[in-house]
Order: C-alpha cells, then sequence, then structure tokens
C-alpha cells in the first residue's frame, strides 16, 4: 500500500509500532500509515506461520489484525490517533 | 467500576446496513413516519460503492459515484431516521433482539422490525501465495482508492472478473499510479454478450468506456482469458505468474506462463451477499450461482421467511446500486405494511412503479453480476498445497482428505478439520470449500449447505458483549448461617 501523492492530509502525529515513533496523519486508515513505514507484513498466520498482511480493507478477513494499546484491533478499520501503540503479531 | 448496562434502543424498524439499499430503506421508513434506526460498521454511510472520506478527512474529487451516495447521504440526513455508525451488529433473535456494539459500547434493540441490507463480501478463489502482504482484494482497492487516499502499490497487477476490474485500474491511474497488467478471467466476446442488458444504461456505460479509454492511453497490457497461476514472494509480493484459462476459469496445467513484476496485486472474482443476519434469524435461504450464492427466499415485496423481517440490496442477489435504492425503497414500504403505517391500497399504489422500475435495474444489475459468478473451473485447480482457509491455515489436500472420510456438509468440514471456524468466521474460505466439497462428493452446492450463523455474528470484544463490572457488581447470595 502506499499514499497517493499530492492528496491533502490533515495533521501529521505519532505513533508507536513495536516500540519505534513513527510519523503518521491523523484519522487515516491505520493499516496504510503501517505500510507507509514498511509495514506491510503485519502478523504470521497461527499454525503455519505464513506471513499476512491487510487483504479485504473491510475489516472482514481478520488478515490485518494488530494490538493497538492493548486490544486487538482490524487495522484496515481503525482510523489513527495520535500515541498509539501499536505492536504487530510478527515472529521476532 | 461499576457495571455499564448497553444502551437501550427502541425503534419501529431497525435497518442492518448503510448502503444503497440501507439508506434508501431508512429515508423512505422514516417519511412514512416509523421510527428508524440504521447502523453500519463504517463511520459514514454510504456502503461500499458509494464509500466516502471519514470525516476531518478531505473528499477526494467528485465523480457520479461521489454524487449519487451524496444524494442518499444528504436524503436520510434530512428525514428522522437516526444513523449509528462503526456499529456492529453481532446478536439477534427472533421476536425481536438485536444486539451491536459501537462507539459509546454496547447497545440492544428491540425492533419490530429488521431491514437486512447487509451487501456482500468479495470472493477471492485462492492461489498458491495470495496469503501474502501486498495482496488486497478488488474490492479493498477500491476502498484503499476512495476512501484512505492510497494505492495497493507501486506497480498493481490487477486480476479477477467483473466490472470492479476497470474501475480499480482506472482509479489507480487517475490517482497517479502504476498498473502492471489488468489479467482477466473473460474474453471480449463475455463482456459483449452483457451489451444488450447496459444498453438502457448509458451513463454507466460511458462511465466503462471513459475508464477503458483511461486504461488504454496509459498503455496497461490487458490479458484477457488469463487467469492468476502463483503468486510470488517471501514476505510479500515481488511478481504474479498468469496463463491462459478456458470460459470456466480452469487452466491448463501445461500451458506456459507468463511472470510479471509487481508489488502488488488486487485480485477479486466476484461479490458473495452476506447472509449471516437473515440466517441468524432462521430465514429460508436458496442457492443461486448467477446472484452470487446463497440467498434469503423473498416475497414481491422483499419479506423474507420470517415475520416482520425484510431484506434488500446486494445481500439479497447481486444487481448493483440502483436495484439495491429501489429495493430498499419497496422493502420499507413491505415494512410500513406489516407495521400498520400503510394500507394495503396505499402500498400497492406506491409500490407497483417501484417494482416496475426495479425489474429494469436489475436486468443491468444481474448482467454484470453474471460476469462476476463463481466459475466452476477456478476452485476445481486449486492446488493441494494452498491454503484455503486462511484462519486455521487449511490447505486444499486437508479438505479434499476430509472430503473422501465422508464429509458432505461445509458444517461437517467445519467439525471435522476447523475450516471455517477462525476469526473471520468462514466468509473468506466458504465459498471455495464448499465447492470443493460438492465436486469431490459430485453433489452440488445447495447440497452441501451454508455455515450455520452463530453469535457473534462478527467479532467483538468480550468486554463489548458482557459489559464491564467487577467482583464488587456480581450478585452473591448471603453466606450460610455458620
Amino acid at each position: 500500500m502506499k499514499r497517493i501523492e499530492g492528496a491533502a492530509r490533515p495533521t501529521t502525529v505519532h505513533i508507536k509500532v513495536d516500540g519505534q515513533t513513527v510519523a503518521a496523519f491523523e484519522g487515516e486508515c491505520l493499516a496504510v500509515a503501517l505500510a507507509a513505514a514498511g509495514h506491510r507484513h503485519l502478523r504470521d498466520s497461527p499454525h503455519r506461520g505464513t506471513p499476512r498482511g491487510a487483504f479485504c480493507m473491510m475489516g472482514v478477513c481478520q488478515e490485518c489484525l494488530v494490538t493497538c494499546d492493548d486490544v486487538k484491533v482490524t487495522s484496515c478499520s481503525t482510523p489513527v490517533r495520535d500515541g498509539m501503540r501499536i505492536s504487530l503479531g510478527r515472529a521476532p | 467500576m461499576s457495571r455499564i448496562e448497553p444502551m437501550r434502543a427502541s425503534t419501529d424498524l431497525l435497518v442492518v446496513g448503510a448502503g444503497p439499499a440501507g439508506i434508501a430503506a431508512a429515508t423512505q421508513a422514516a417519511e412514512l413516519g416509523l421510527a428508524v434506526e440504521i447502523v453500519d460498521d463504517s463511520i459514514m454511510p454510504g456502503g461500499q460503492v458509494y464509500r466516502t472520506a471519514p470525516p476531518g478527512l478531505p473528499a477526494r474529487d467528485s465523480s457520479p459515484d461521489s454524487r449519487k451516495g451524496d444524494t442518499l447521504r444528504r436524503a436520510l440526513a434530512g428525514t428522522g431516521a437516526r444513523f449509528r455508525g462503526a456499529t456492529r451488529i453481532w446478536f439477534a433473535a427472533p421476536g425481536f433482539t438485536v444486539a451491536g456494539v459501537g462507539p459509546q459500547g454496547p447497545i440492544t434493540w428491540s425492533p419490530r422490525a429488521i431491514l437486512a441490507a447487509s451487501g456482500t463480501t468479495e470472493r477471492v478463489i485462492p492461489v498458491p501465495g495470495v496469503t501474502l502482504p501486498g495482496v488486497v482484494g478488488l474490492a479493498g482497492a477500491t476502498i484503499l482508492l476512495k476512501t484512505h487516499q492510497a494505492l495497493p502499490g507501486a506497480r498493481t497487477v490487477v486480476a479477477g472478473a467483473g466490472p470492479l476490474l476497470i474501475a480499480v485500474a482506472a482509479g489507480i491511474i487517475k490517482s497517479g499510479g502504476s498498473v502492471a497488467a489488468i489479467v482477466d478471467l473473460a474474453s471480449r466476446g463475455d463482456w459483449l454478450s452483457r451489451l444488450p442488458a447496459m444498453l438502457n444504461r448509458t451513463d454507466l456505460l460511458r462511465q466503462g468506456m471513459d475508464w477503458l479509454r483511461l486504461i488504454r492511453r496509459a498503455r496497461v497490457p490487458y490479458y484477457r482469458r488469463h487467469g492468476v497461476r502463483r503468486v510470488i514472494g517471501e514476505d510479500a509480493v515481488t511478481a504474479v505468474e498468469i496463463a491462459p484459462v478456458g470460459a470456466d476459469g480452469a487452466m491448463r496445467a501445461d500451458s506456459a506462463g507468463r511472470r510479471i513484476d509487481c508489488d502488488a496485486l488486487a485480485i477479486g472474482h466476484g461479490l458473495v451477499p452476506a447472509t449471516e443476519l437473515t440466517r441468524l434469524l432462521g430465514a429460508a435461504h436458496d442457492y443461486d450461482q448467477t446472484a452470487g450464492g446463497w440467498i434469503p427466499r423473498l416475497g414481491a415485496d422483499q419479506q423474507t421467511s420470517v415475520e416482520g423481517l425484510f431484506a434488500a440490496g446486494d445481500g439479497t442477489g447481486i444487481s448493483g446500486a440502483d436495484a439495491a435504492v429501489l429495493a430498499g425503497r419497496l422493502a420499507a414500504l413491505a415494512a410500513a405494511r406489516h407495521l400498520g403505517r400503510l394500507s394495503e391500497a396505499a402500498l400497492e399504489q406506491r409500490a407497483r412503479p417501484i417494482r416496475r422500475d426495479l425489474a429494469r435495474a436489475r436486468r443491468f444489475g444481474a448482467a454484470m453480476g453474471a460476469l462476476m459468478a463463481l466459475r466452476n473451473g477456478l476452485a476445481a485447480q486449486i492446488t493441494p498445497e494452498t491454503i484455503v482457509c486462511r484462519c486455521e491455515d487449511i490447505t486444499r489436500a486437508e479438505i479434499d482428505e476430509a472430503a473422501a472420510s465422508g464429509v458432505r456438509t461445509l458444517n461437517q468440514l467445519k467439525s471435522a478439520i476447523r475450516c471455517g471456524m477462525g476469526p473471520c468466521q468462514g466468509r473468506m474460505c466458504g465459498d471455495a470449500a464448499a465447492t470443493l466439497i460438492a465436486s469431490a462428493s459430485r453433489t452440488d452446492r445447495s447440497a452441501v449447505g451454508q455455515w450455520t450463523a452463530r453469535a457473534p455474528i462478527r467479532p467483538v470484544q468480550l468486554a463489548d458483549m458482557v459489559g464491564e463490572y467487577d467482583y464488587d457488581d456480581i450478585p452473591k447470595p448471603p453466606p450460610a448461617p455458620a
């Protein structure tokens, strides 16, 4: 995923992704903000450990689940807020 | 902490889903004087087709779709119907009791009638590597473009079937992105055979022509009667391999493939009606492959087999946004009749012109829908090692093995090997898994059945279901005397 260049963006905010500070835009889709920070691979599948990322973009497939402030959320349907703490479900 | 009681909302009609059908229905019902609530997962009404940017984000350029969506939203806002966004329904029982979770916490409704306008989910018949990051659904790609001002990638292959192919490819080009190739299961003849039904919708035909012109001008390679054989990459997509297919979508194993480098794949094989609410409430359904799959059995004015439960829009069979608006209105009239707000004569008088327009709108919508219907050869060629159930990592080989050991229905498959038991609740794999079982046991899809719908029909936090409380809030009988 890649932000469309030249599209107007609201305020820049900062979120933490696995401890690293990342700039994002207030209200933008969390999955897009994560991809822009280089995180398309959001989690590993539970049994075979294959890499997964945002897929359906409508909150159905659950592939884009990340932990946001200690609660599991679908990143495709979660708007970015300043100070969010995200942890990805990837094997270290 | 004190216990948070769910908010209770009393209403005549609860409309579930705020796409074109739901918005039109809520507007019509409110205009007839019914107390109406309309809920949707999304923050804003519009559904997938008329999606708009969330509040605070600048809206994209105006288009025929965005204008139609704005008109519907304005009409809804002008009525007394109450819209609840970012609200997820997870439970419903006959009678009716409905439970959901919104931004303010749990809500329960006791509506006198329900209108299911739940729309669709996207069908993606799996190929090896389709679970790699960088692969998105075609419908997902439209959401990225319309709502999130994002492209699937720097260089995207757009693959699958139906009008979304050219809509997504044109959308990417318009947004300054690059389309590596369009890979269409249909031939030119498949498209042309739909032309007669499209001719009475010159506006939509013109839009399609504009998109194709844009695609041609960008010199995007267009592979007709081709499919994706596999997606290549380690941690994310780096290329796809495509190959020619037959009319049923099947590839010959020995045909030469072509490799296309890309960093994203948008792939979709049509839309599947979302029926979990009507299933949960016990309505009768029938399998109709050209309509998209299982659909609720409806009366002339959108009544399901359950008294007081109505359904409209693509969730009742794929026929497009214009048909959805008309069906929504018709369902609202029928609901108003059911609730005693309209006489039989008044219903007839208002419904007659809508029924006529609806029949016409459905001709166009159904022609587009037929392009997106499941092609039998697609599931047949899934390779043994391909993951079919994403949530539980279940492969085709495991499904075949279950079928060989006697599994004959989707529900048996779920019990036997957990296929469809993960957090997506079988929405992503159900169509492919059911087709595989049907072909293994040489029956048809209707014999394989649907997943039994069970609450919660959407994933919710446990705290949202039970409310928040601690030990002191639990009623405890006094201790027995010593």
